[in-house]
């Protein structure tokens, strides 16, 4: 494989675990804000901070990790994205960093407060939509470049159906895969309360995520139909993911085997974004970026490769041991050790 | 404002707060690693309870840390497009492997934190740490061989603007790596030392004369005082480094104007900048070709040799000897606490001593501070010295003033924040109160 598809592989993968380990916990913020003002807030706070504690560094390095890699492996992007993203990337960076610190403070510092735990809501909601555009904006039609300037037209961003509609499916799916998530979680702990209503709100937003997709594949139809057309060719994906989903809202109805339940929602997930990532080359901002000719060069890509392989030895390891000790400990679940 | 002076100032303040949550990062688990340690093979649990709350405060820092990160991270990208796309292809191995590191470190440190009482043989748990220390020491060393390279690039050729013939190893062990790295990796263990020991000595000064306290200051103090001297040894050879290397750097730090031999360390003084005499400073004789060479009748290259346009910002020369007189006093101050120690305790706590202890905690973190904007700006007018201008770097963004603004607030209220919740959970929680709930005896003096 040429080192340019290993190089985007590898960092989509990370982009991946990042979407995943990040809207579990994007949409806890909002659940649990939610639950405090509706008065089911206790149980599913308590949940909540158990997992969250222990992880929520290693999901931010997720997203370094991408954005690290992505100027690694292809510096042009630092080029283009960069000159052009100055107010949106600050904006994500403002509520990334709002979010991680004001955890942490409350966390450990001092006990709830409320101000804290609407900005804990807010964010989760506010940080997705942000990080979002970026995608919509790598299909084009946003970006241009004159001579050596580059201009972003913000206001086309904000008229175009497809970028509303992305966000939108980007909120969905973060409240479907935190509530999947927590609703096993909580069963593992023997929450029954806490799992109940997190299994309603994992159905409720089930319906929508279809939605937004099937929203989303239509916008894109009129935004790049170029794009469209290579999403048909990989079609199969895409079927697959909708197979998973099925099968998602199937065991949670039956009330069964949630653990397979969220497994089944990682794969719709991977399935759909692999097929959107592979539909998506040889473009990483269309049409002036591809993979081909913005890649550093060939020593330099081999031997980012080799220092992924060394650093993969290491994480492997380490992450299984740290989800051993908090995420698949009964005791530690149940809240026995703290 | 144009939007180079931006860029700089955002760069410059963004890592000028990073560095002060990125020091503690390094430095701090390397301290709780030894009260841990300590506690072990002492068998005395109050070592233990340093640890764990030193860890308590730790854990505010290093969210601080890792947001501040995550923002320099992509304003690399923001605000210096044109660095990033030629450096880029060369500096994105040492970035690639700061992430790993970090990733190594958060992990176990998530472990570490909120497994205090969990393992049955309490070497387990100090056991986590080491991948802790180790991680955040080679993030510093990944991401300062990224600041050396831009000191002394190698390690590529440039034809026509595109950047060609890339050797990642070469450009990460370049030059200024083996002085740069070990001086800032030394020089954050030695602040840590100096911003714990600062502590331990502002609770004796308020009164609370127990064990505990003595215990902290003698283990705090007496390693300020290794670190001290093992960070001033580096900083020696770092000044070897830039004599031989980047002399206008060293030059514009001393200002010397004419090559001389043999040269004379100055301190202090003001420059006149027309006829380039200096008032009032004091001149040591020949100690700047020692500090350059190794011996004093060397000659040093000053920067008449250099074109003008080339030459850095003069006022470097204060921030350089400000550092210098950090080490200095901190070296000095933290002798004197372990001699009185040993002979004659009675006076351990002497008031001015504890005083001097106290600040030259803050004082340590200033010299970190004096050091990089010294390092940084004695740089100029090169982003990579040789082959970048700064100015060819920046941004064009029409909006980078406003984010520097926004930012600018963000990092007010980090601070503030942050440093209300340290107080806070120092005060609401003393250690007298937590030794009683865990039962560790103690005892007052
Ligand atoms: C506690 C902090 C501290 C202390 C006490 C010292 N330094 Fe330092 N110094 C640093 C913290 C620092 C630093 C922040 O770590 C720098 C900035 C960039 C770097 O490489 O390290 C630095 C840079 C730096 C440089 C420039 C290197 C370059 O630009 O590549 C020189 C020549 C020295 N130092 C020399 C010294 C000497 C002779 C000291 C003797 C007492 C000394 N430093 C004490
Ligand atoms: C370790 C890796 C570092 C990297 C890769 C780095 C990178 C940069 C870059 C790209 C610039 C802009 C170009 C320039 O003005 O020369 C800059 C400037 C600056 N940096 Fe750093 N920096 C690093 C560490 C630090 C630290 C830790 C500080 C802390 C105080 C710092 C302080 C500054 C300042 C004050 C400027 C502005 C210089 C000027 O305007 O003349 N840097 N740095
Ligand atoms: C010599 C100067 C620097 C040192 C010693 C340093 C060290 C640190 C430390 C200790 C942390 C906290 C992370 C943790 O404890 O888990 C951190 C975070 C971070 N730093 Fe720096 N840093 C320096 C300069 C820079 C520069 C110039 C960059 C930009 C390229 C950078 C990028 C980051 C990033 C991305 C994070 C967040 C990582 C995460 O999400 O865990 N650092 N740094």
């Amino acid at each position: 494989m040429p080192y340019e598809l290993i190089g985007i592989s590898v960092l989509w993968i990370f982009l991946y675990g990042y979407v995943i380990t990040a809207s579990i916990d994007f949409g806890a913020g909002f659940f649990s804000y939610y639950g405090k003002m509706t008065g089911k807030g206790e149980m599913i706070h308590a949940v909540i901070s158990r997992y969250l504690s222990p992880v929520w560094e290693v999901t931010n390095v997720f997203l370094v990790f991408f954005f690290v890699g992505i100027v690694g492996f292809f510096p042009e992007t630092a080029y283009y994205y960069g000159t052009a993203l100055m107010v949106p990337a600050s904006i994500a960076l403002l509520l990334l960093a709002i979010r991680g610190s004001f955890y942490a403070f409350s966390h450990y510092g001092n006990p709830k407060s409320h101000i804290y735990h609407l900005l804990y809501g807010a964010t989760g909601l506010l940080i997705p939509a942000a990080l979002s555009t970026v995608l919509t904006i790598s299909e084009g039609g946003y970006i241009s470049k004159l001579g050596n300037t580059i201009t972003f037209h913000a206001g086309a961003l904000f008229a175009s159906p497809y970028s509303w509609s992305v966000v939108c499916l980007a909120l969905v799916s973060v409240m479907f895969i935190s509530a999947t998530f927590l609703t096993y979680y909580a069963n593992k702990a023997n929450d029954r309360q806490a799992e109940e209503i997190l299994r309603t709100w994992a159905l409720f937003w089930s319906l929508p995520t279809i939605f937004a997709s099937i929203l989303t594949f239509m916008a894109l139809y009129v935004q790049n139909p170029e794009h469209f057309s290579r999403m048909m060719n990989n079609s199969w994906w895409f079927i697959l993911s909708l197979a998973f989903f099925l099968n998602v809202v199937r065991l949670l109805i039956l009330k069964r085997s949630y653990g397979f339940g969220f497994v089944s929602v990682m794969l719709q997930f991977f399935t759909a974004f692999w097929g959107y990532g592979a539909s998506h080359l040889p473009y990483l901002l269309y049409p002036y970026l591809v993979i081909q000719s913005s890649m550093t060069s060939p020593k330099m890509a081999l031997a980012l490769i080799w220092a992924f392989i060394g650093g993969l030895c290491l994480f492997i390891p380490s992450i299984t041991l740290l989800l051993r000790l908090f995420l698949f400990n009964a005791n530690y679940r149940k809240g026995v050790i703290k | 404002m144009d939007t180079v002076l931006i860029s700089r100032m955002m760069i410059g303040i963004t890592l000028g707060f990073h560095i002060i949550f990125a020091t503690l990062g390094v430095g701090i688990p390397f301290m709780i690693l030894l009260a841990e340690w300590f506690g072990m093979i002492r068998k005395d649990p109050q070592y233990s309870l340093l640890a764990r709350r030193w860890a308590r405060g730790y854990s505010i820092t290093v969210a601080v840390g890792v947001v501040t990160g995550t923002i320099i991270g992509l304003q690399l990208s923001l605000f210096f497009p044109g660095f990033m796309r030629i450096a880029g292809h060369v500096i994105s191995l040492p970035l690639f492997l700061e992430t790993f590191a970090f990733f190594f470190e958060a992990i176990f440190l998530g472990i570490y934190l909120y497994t205090w009482d969990r393992f049955k043989k309490p070497v387990t748990h100090l056991l986590l740490l080491f991948p802790v220390v180790i991680g955040s020491g080679l993030s510093a060393f990944f991401i300062t061989t990224v600041n050396a390279f831009m000191n002394t690039p190698q390690g590529f050729t440039i034809r026509n603007g595109v950047i060609l013939e890339i050797d990642p190893l070469k450009s990460m062990f370049n030059p200024a790596t083996p002085t740069e790295t070990t001086h800032v990796i030394a020089s954050a263990y030695m602040t840590c030392a100096a911003v714990l020991a600062a502590i331990s000595a502002f609770y004796i000064l308020r009164g609370k004369r127990i064990d505990y306290y003595r215990k902290a200051l003698r283990l705090t103090a007496g390693t300020t005082f290794v670190l001290t001297l093992a960070t001033s040894i580096i900083g020696d050879l770092s000044g070897k480094f830039l004599a031989n290397q980047q002399p206008e750097k060293l030059a514009a730090a001393e200002w010397l104007f004419h090559s001389e031999s043999p040269a004379d360390l100055l301190i202090g003084g003001v420059l006149d900048p027309v006829t380039q005499q200096v008032k009032y400073g004091i001149k040591i004789p020949g100690l700047l070709s020692f500090l350059a060479h190794d011996d004093f009748h060397s000659k040093v290259i000053g920067l008449n040799e250099f074109p003008r346009d080339l030459w850095p910002p003069l006022f470097v020369h204060y921030l350089f000897d400000l550092m210098v007189s950090v080490g200095i006093f901190s070296a000095a101050v933290t002798a004197f606490f372990v001699c009185i120690r040993y002979l004659i305790s009675r006076l351990e706590w002497n008031r001015w001593l504890l005083r001097a202890l106290l600040i030259n905690g803050p004082l340590s973190m200033l010299a970190i501070e004096f050091g990089w904007t010294y390092a940084e700006i004695g740089r100029q007018p090169w982003i990579l010295r040789g082959y970048m201008k700064v100015a060819e770097a920046a941004t064009t963004s029409p909006q980078a003033g406003s984010m520097l603004v926004v930012f600018c607030a963000l990092y007010l209220v980090l601070g503030i924040l942050s440093s209300y919740i340290l107080m806070r959970m120092a005060s609401s929680n003393p250690v007298e109160n937590e030794m009683e709930k865990r039962g560790v005896k103690w005892n007052a003096i």
